[in-house]
């Protein structure tokens, strides 16, 4: 990134990358879908998806056509531009910080040297689109949602931004190569454990998931900020959700766990790593959100702000402590 | 600031006992069945509609036509008819019928059965798409079981 002289190689590279890219948000979308309903059904003892396919597996390919096949209704009283943006604007975020993926040493988007920057920035356009979808749809359950989900997300981005600047204090770099790369001998989450675990509650909270699904929360409204969407909107935002969780995982994944290192990863062979940690990671989102009750409001603003914040900047601050004097 | 660390502590505790609860669960094996292709047993107690009960000793049913289920039966959907015949003592059981749409398994007929004939059956797959299929020839029934 040294001239911003593009040559028709790099702008192939950066297409075909794109191309791929939204393919894998899709496709991991249908893969989370039938795993989240599988691993639902395991927690419950019941088998789940059976009928569609060996074991049900194509069941999210079956919901997909009926759901592209409904009539998108947009409701009287709704802003009807943006409304109709909003799920747009949710899938966007999803698919930028894919760019910057090291899924492999040879398998990058493009490895700009504020890579990590890039995503955080990137992601947290999200909140603006669950923000844009509540309002536009003039429903309180749906303004509810989204105002939850404003005020969480500003709660949760700061232990986020805390934890990742303590290894970013170790590496000493904001390229996600350069992160996975100090990671050839040791991973960060031996390192960094605290830091680890206040990324992953945080990033549970950010991704909107179980136990924090407060924006979402069925029993007190309906369905939050997507109440109003129906066929293609709504779909839109699950697999931006899904995409989401992908993204989280990715990070940490590539920030605490090893990135693409692990045994015979060559130059592309890595991503099969990279992929497992992730899809590991994701299960274990799964895992948690089938296993715990949704937190009242008040607890979660307390989780935030009396415990993981005060602990990330003492990580951060013992971190920085003993890089200064090493 | 009191119990700030005592909350972390047995709150952390009891999250990961939560987890272990249901990873437990995940691996232990499904209790659910597919039900139209798998069924499972009901247990004998099951109070379906009654049935005439086949005798092993004689291979048929043990009603003796005495009306007593016909007479009880307070919402009058059992039909009871029988007739003398030569040789046989007593009455010979010609028609038994139950008009299922009526019946509350409320159990009197079986409770008032002296020979002990009638019982309920384990049925309970039991849809119909007319009122007459839930018109059922006991008598019938208790045959084509022999």
């Amino acid at each position: 990134m040294d001239t911003m002289h593009f040559s028709f190689g790099d702008m192939m590279r950066l297409v075909i990358a794109f191309v791929m890219l939204i393919s894998l948000v899709f496709i991991n979308a249908l893969v989370m879908g039938y795993l989240e309903r599988k691993v639902a059904a395991r927690i419950q003892r019941r088998w789940g998806p059976m009928e569609v396919g060996v074991q049900g597996w194509l069941q999210m390919v079956i919901d997909g056509i009926k759901i592209i096949a409904k009539q998108l209704i947009v409701p009287r009283d709704a802003d009807r531009t943006v409304f109709r943006v909003a799920p747009l604007l949710s899938f966007t975020p999803v698919v930028l910080p894919f760019l910057v993926m090291p899924f492999s040493k040879g398998l990058v988007g493009r490895d700009i040297n504020l890579g990590l920057i890039f995503v955080l920035a990137v992601s947290s356009i999200n909140v603006l689109s669950i923000f844009v979808a509540g309002w536009a749809s003039n429903n309180k359950y749906s303004l509810f949602g989204s105002v939850r989900s404003v005020s969480q997300n500003i709660a949760y981005e700061i232990p986020i931004l805390l934890s990742l600047l303590s290894v970013v204090l170790i590496t000493n770099t904001f390229s996600m190569q350069g992160i996975v790369a100090a990671q050839g001998k040791v991973w960060f989450v031996l390192v960094q454990p605290v830091a680890c675990l206040i990324y992953l509650i945080s990033a549970t909270a950010e991704t909107n998931r179980a136990p924090f699904d407060l924006p979402e929360a069925e029993s007190e409204l309906t369905a939050g900020y997507h109440t109003e969407y129906s066929g293609f909107g709504f779909s839109l935002f699950m697999i931006a959700e899904y995409g989401n969780m992908f993204i989280v995982c990715a990070v940490a994944t590539v920030l605490f766990f090893g990135g693409w290192h692990g045994p015979f990863s060559g130059e592309y062979l890595g991503a099969l790593w990279f992929l497992l940690k992730v899809f590991l990671l994701m299960l274990t989102m799964i895992w948690v959100r089938w296993t715990y009750p949704r937190v009242r409001f008040d607890q979660l603003m307390n989780l935030a702000w009396k415990y993981l914040i005060p602990f990330s900047l003492v990580n951060l601050l013992l971190t920085a402590l003993v890089v200064a004097l090493l | 600031m009191s119990g700030y660390f005592s909350d972390l502590i047995t709150g952390s505790k009891s999250l990961l006992v939560g987890l272990g609860v249901t990873f437990k669960a995940m691996v232990s094996p499904v209790v659910t069945v597919q039900y139209p292709r798998e069924k499972i047993d009901v247990t004998p107690s099951v109070r379906g509609h009654i049935d005439l009960v086949k005798d092993e000793t004689t291979g048929t049913h043990r009603c003796i036509v005495c009306l007593s289920c016909m007479k009880i039966c307070p919402c009058q959907c059992i039909t009871v008819e029988g007739e003398k015949q030569e040789g046989v003592k007593g009455k010979v059981l010609t028609l038994f019928t139950l008009d299922f749409t009526k019946c509350s398994l409320c159990g009197l007929c079986v409770e008032s059965c002296k020979p002990r004939a009638i019982d309920f059956s384990s049925e309970y797959e039991l849809a119909g798409f007319s009122r007459e299929e839930f018109f059922y020839d006991l008598l019938k029934r208790v045959k084509e079981r022999e």
